[in-house]
């Protein structure tokens, strides 16, 4: 992969992630997450995860953000123009940031001499890889594709099938939730009055 | 050419801009929306590390599996979360978090 592209797409998201701490209409906020998060997809594709990619765009930058913007349109919230900010807050906030990045590039030091993203060998992994012994898996790798849908759905199915199920149950109890707690208490009203 | 390390110093960088937000920011759907880029940092690293970390000659897709739970969990946190956010501005007519001090001593 050259080199430029991932730079390029590294800029997008921290960029867009900047314009989301520092603009002040939550509005700009909202629209500039969603382009981080394209470029976050980007970033997830250029490590061959495919299918993350495509679901980072389609579940955060698409529903997410729409979730967020819908909030935001619906509180009527105007730009917080003229209000004084947090200074303590500010200067902390920021030195924690550096302090975090400094720590993280000297702890990621030690990983610049290990290898680059290189291409994989897809043959060579038929019929050892969990998987591959499934013939529409093992056709794709034979051909030098990587099947990462088909493979990360044998993860999912296969090795992690409970904890899917699990996961589902999971959103239906937040669904419940978040239609109790947005219900409008009608009853106690009622016996108010 | 690109390194593990250098994903590792972007998703560093990404999740440090959300904690700055986090703590300077007042208003509470900015925050909110900074601990989403700090889920989605922490996901940067876990899909760094698969692609690194080869398993029989492909990506180790146990870590793959495990960001995607946490994308669907951090959208249902989401969901459940705006809806806490929609009951505070009902009964606050406020998003900013420094109006909100109903527990403090």
């Amino acid at each position: 992969m050259p080199s430029f592209i991932f730079y390029l797409f590294a800029l997008v998201t921290l960029g867009f992630g900047l314009l989301v701490v520092t603009a002040r209409n939550p509005v700009t906020s909202a629209l500039s997450l969603a382009s981080s998060f394209v470029g976050l997809a980007a970033l997830f594709i250029s490590l061959d995860a495919y299918f993350i990619g495509i679901i980072q765009i389609l579940v955060y930058a698409g529903a997410v953000m729409v979730l967020f913007l819908f909030i935001i349109m619906l509180m009527d919230i105007k730009a917080e123009e003229g209000k004084k900010t947090n200074n303590g807050a500010l200067v902390g906030g920021c030195l924690l940031a550096v302090l975090l990045v400094l720590q993280v590039i000297m702890v990621s030091g030690a990983f610049h001499g290990e290898r680059t993203v290189a291409e994989l060998d897809t043959t060579a992994a038929i019929g050892k890889a969990a998987g591959t012994e499934l013939p529409t898996i093992a056709n794709d790798l034979r051909e030098g594709s990587l099947p990462d849908t088909k493979l990360m759905g044998y993860a999912l199915f296969d090795r992690y099938g409970f904890h899917l199920q699990v996961v589902g149950l999971l959103l239906l109890v937040g669904t419940v939730g978040v239609v109790m707690l947005s219900k409008r208490d009608t009853a106690a009203k009622e016996a108010g009055n | 050419m690109v390194t593990l390390g250098h994903y590792l110093v972007v998703s560093g960088a990404l999740f440090a801009l959300g904690l700055a937000g986090v703590i300077a920011r007042r208003n509470i759907l900015i925050i909110y929306m900074c601990l989403e880029m700090m889920l989605s940092a922490a996901n940067l690293t876990l899909v760094a590390f698969s692609r690194f970390h080869l398993v029989d000659h492909l990506p180790d897709y146990g870590a793959q599996a495990l960001v995607f739970f946490t994308i669907t969990v951090a959208a249902a946190e989401v969901a459940v979360g705006l809806a806490i956010i929609v009951a505070l501005f009902r009964s606050r007519q406020s998003v900013d978090v420094d109006s909100i001090t109903k527990l403090q001593g």
